[in-house]
């Protein structure tokens, strides 16, 4: 084993040794999706079989390096989660994907000892069946624009000198130490950055509101409460590269003249509190966050909260509640918490995206970061792309892009239910989560842009994106994310609370074949009067996804209405199983299946089913060989 | 005087809850931090603990118990051993996450009011999102994610959990001492 100290690199100027280029490394995937396919086998594993192979394996970084030296170390989440484990081999630039510990010693052979690449372990395009090596030519990774996420995918999160030899917190020294609060403000302002958590307000725009306050006491709050249901952008960052989010902290502290700052995680996300709260006290240790920062003499603490469960949390002024110990209920804005928040000071809370863009606005300059997405959403977003997709996981493209780009090119197309792509099989796009909407096949073509998705009734949100085939009912999805809000639903407000409940009642009518010809006409009415009647934006966006999808799928709820039929099948009280008498060879399978003895008939005769009896609930379908059994 | 073994218990209890409310400085605004640490220690918030933390933090006890119940990660009742968590968000929903939720439930007789066995070995809850979308649909049993699961696949898991138990069950009566073996995770 080499022997020689860790680099060592001076938080003042941020320079460091760097020898350790030309050091051939293996990176493993650690977020959480990697790490639940077997990751740290993974990692054990080549540090065994590297060591057994005669070569030296460092696993930190050290400012001498040889050549029969290889550092192995872990990432971040790097975004294709479906295809985890996942190893890459730079300076060789391969990515293995679903890496086994015996495929460990094969890699180890093959490639870190022979040079070469190991076939079996690349990724395969599903559509042209071509094996991608690297980055370069997987068009999941190529037809992206990753600015936030590139770090998290190569940088040690757990490392952070390795975030400062890659210029981690020169942004910051130079906001403490170069730069006014007033000019900091204004930089944000001209590069157009808002808020990645959904909302899209002009960040500079809030740090100004609060940097004019006149308050000893100012707080900076990151939002980590990523409760959004198919969505986990926020989760890699904090677990992948938590600098990034401590140094937008400091930044935003500088500019509105804060010495407090607070993430508030999830805390379904152990791994990214744990790892934001090492990131913290390494900040200390190295002296950039303290007492005294950059020799200012301007002190900035940072500590780090867990949530409790409760997706309200996310709005601003309940979080703050949350904060103070109380039931995280919103409170009527104004006054705003930029004028008054935390404890009654001036407060900025900002979502871990727009943090994690800040120290590169600072770094690259507001026209670089202004030169992707369109004019009025500048920059890129991270989705995450789940649901029926050949590729799952996370996806950053500038604003602009549109859907057709993100499902079909980088998500390789929808898939069926096996799993098989399906070239037909696109019903539906789930944007925005419990506050966005259902897009259709028309809007494929849209460019993504805050202003854009707004006009067509859905969000940006936080950015989860979830596609749908056609096997998916849409009024079930409906109810889903109405079960979701009138479960999350905080209680304050009249219309919210009893209006998700009579919402969900409703749509339960439509599935369980009770509704008549006036339920569409009362859940827009109802879903108009919850959007106005509600004091935070739980409330206002609640019937978002009921109104979209009446809009977009009027024929669907009619359908369950009037012909009491559900085209997927998925609305179990709408099944009438039938047995068609022409297919059914009376063997007696599904006689012998049907748990409450609802289906009759002799030997080699056709056989029926009795409706009373029925409970619907598939087995006889599933046992009948001829396909017999229709409606199941 | 000789102290029932429940009295200890109850006195044991009390110093931790002491010692968690000393390490947060008994600020009321540290509520939900002091009342995570408690519920780490004990699994769930006993009710005698909260009118405790009440008294100790000069609040009425109705905002602990308004708080307790707000928020879904309190449980006021003891959990199962095994905690086996179902994501029910909703890249997991639409990759049909509910069939899991049912086979667990009709294997295990749990429902969605009655969560825990009445052995207290499992609970079976659902959650909203775990964000861990790109392995739908996904289970947590005991901390440990498992992704792309399925009905077949889940419940071979519980009859794992049960086929260590049994064994720990043997060994516990033969050696009287809890053998440090894990349950193997495939």
């Amino acid at each position: 084993m080499a022997s020689t100290e860790p680099i060592s690199v001076s938080p003042q100027t941020g320079t460091g040794i760097s020898t350790h280029a030309q050091v051939r490394r293996v990176i493993l995937c650690a977020g959480t999706g990697c790490m639940a396919n077997g990751a740290m086998k993974v990692f054990e594993q080549f540090k065994k079989e590297i060591a057994s192979a005669g070569l030296h394996v460092i696993l930190e970084l050290r400012a001498e390096a040889t050549s029969d030296e290889v550092r192995l170390s872990k990432s971040g989440c790097q975004g294709f989660c479906q295809m985890g484990p996942l190893v890459s081999v730079v300076p060789d630039g391969i990515l293995y994907t679903k890496v086994r510990g015996e495929d460990v010693a094969e890699i180890v052979e093959q490639t870190l000892a022979g040079g070469q690449v190991v076939e079996r372990l690349l990724y395969k395009d599903p559509t042209t069946r071509k094996s991608c090596r690297g980055l370069e030519d997987n068009p999941f990774y190529a037809r992206q624009n990753r600015l936030v996420l590139n770090e998290c995918g190569f940088l040690d999160p757990e490392d952070i000198h390795e975030y400062m030899l890659h210029g981690g917190y020169q942004a910051a020294r130079k906001a403490f130490v170069e730069m006014s609060p007033e000019e900091i403000c204004k930089k944000i302002s001209e590069s157009g950055l808002r808020g990645r958590g959904g909302g899209g307000f002009p960040t500079g725009r809030k740090w100004d509101a609060a940097r004019v306050q006149n308050s000893a006491k100012k707080y900076v709050i990151c939002n980590g409460d990523e409760g959004d249901p198919g969505a986990f952008m926020n989760r890699s960052v904090m677990e992948g590269n938590p600098h990034s989010v401590i140094e937008g902290l400091m930044i935003a502290a500088r500019a509105i003249g804060a010495n407090e700052t607070l993430v508030y995680v999830r805390a379904e996300y152990p791994l990214a509190v744990e790892r934001m709260r090492r990131a913290v006290k390494d900040a200390e240790r190295e002296g950039i966050l303290g007492k005294d920062v950059f020799g200012t003499g301007f002190p900035v603490k940072c500590e780090v909260m867990e949530g409790a469960g409760a997706f309200v949390c996310g709005e601003e002024t309940a979080m703050i509640a949350s904060i103070e110990g109380l039931r995280g209920m919103p409170m009527p804005k104004p006054p705003f918490p930029a004028q008054s928040g935390l404890w009654g000071k001036p407060t900025i809370i900002n979502n871990v995206e727009t943090l994690a863009h800040v120290s590169r606005i600072l770094n690259v300059g507001a026209e670089k970061f202004r030169s992707v997405g369109t004019p009025e959403s500048p920059g890129t977003k991270t989705f995450a792309l789940t649901g029926h997709v050949a590729n799952t996981g996370l996806v950053e493209v500038p604003f602009g892009t549109t859907l057709r780009e993100i499902v079909y090119n980088i998500g390789g197309g929808v898939t069926d239910d096996g799993g098989k792509i399906s070239k037909a099989g696109f019903r539906a796009v789930q944007i925005g989560g419990p506050s966005g909407g259902c897009l259709t096949q028309d809007h494929l073509d849209l460019p993504l842009s805050y202003d854009s998705l707004r006009s067509v009734g859905a969000m940006v949100g936080s950015g989860g994106l979830v596609v749908m085939n056609e096997r998916t009912c849409m009024v079930g999805i409906a109810r889903f994310f109405m079960e979701f809000t009138q479960r999350e639903s905080c209680g304050k407000c009249v219309l919210c609370r009893e209006g998700t409940r009579q919402l969900l009642a409703l749509l339960d009518d439509v599935i369980e074949g009770r509704a008549d010809e006036g339920t569409m006409d009362l859940l827009e009415k109802l879903g108009h009067a919850v959007q106005v009647g509600s004091l935070c934006g739980l409330g206002k966006t609640a019937p978002n996804p009921v109104l979209s999808t009446l809009r977009y799928f009027r024929k669907e709820y009619e359908e369950h209405i009037f012909e009491k039929l559900c085209r997927t099948g998925r609305c179990k009280a709408l099944l009438k199983p039938e047995i068609v008498e022409l297919k059914c060879k009376g063997c007696g399978l599904c006689i012998k299946a049907c748990p409450t003895g609802a289906i009759t008939g002799e030997k080699k005769q056709p056989h029926h089913i009795n409706p009373e009896l029925c409970i619907k609930c598939g087995a006889c379908g599933t046992a009948c060989k001829l396909h017999a059994i229709e409606g199941v | 005087m000789a102290s029932t073994p429940v009295a200890v218990d109850r006195a044991e209890k009390f110093e931790k809850v002491v010692s968690i409310l000393d390490r947060h400085h008994r600020r009321p605004s540290g509520l939900i931090p002091i009342l995570q640490a408690i519920q780490h220690e004990y699994q769930y918030l006993p009710e005698e603990v909260l009118t405790y933390v009440a008294t100790s933090l000069d609040v009425p006890p109705a905002r602990v118990f308004g708080v307790a119940t707000f928020y879904a990660h309190f449980a006021l009742e003891p959990k199962g051993k095994h905690v086996i968590r179902i994501c029910d968000g909703t890249a997991c929903h639409v990759k049909q996450s509910l069939p899991v939720l049912n086979a667990l439930h009709e294997k295990l007789g749990t429902s969605e009011k009655c969560k825990t066995t009445p052995d207290m070995m499992f609970t079976v809850e659902t959650v909203a999102c775990l964000g861990a979308c790109g392995l739908a649909p996904v289970i947590v049993i005991d901390e440990q994610v498992y992704g792309q699961i399925t009905p077949e696949r889940a419940l071979a898991l519980v009859d794992e959990i049960k086929g260590y138990e049994a064994l720990q069950g043997v060994a516990s009566v033969e050696t009287a001492e809890q053998p440090s073996a894990e349950v193997a995770h495939g």
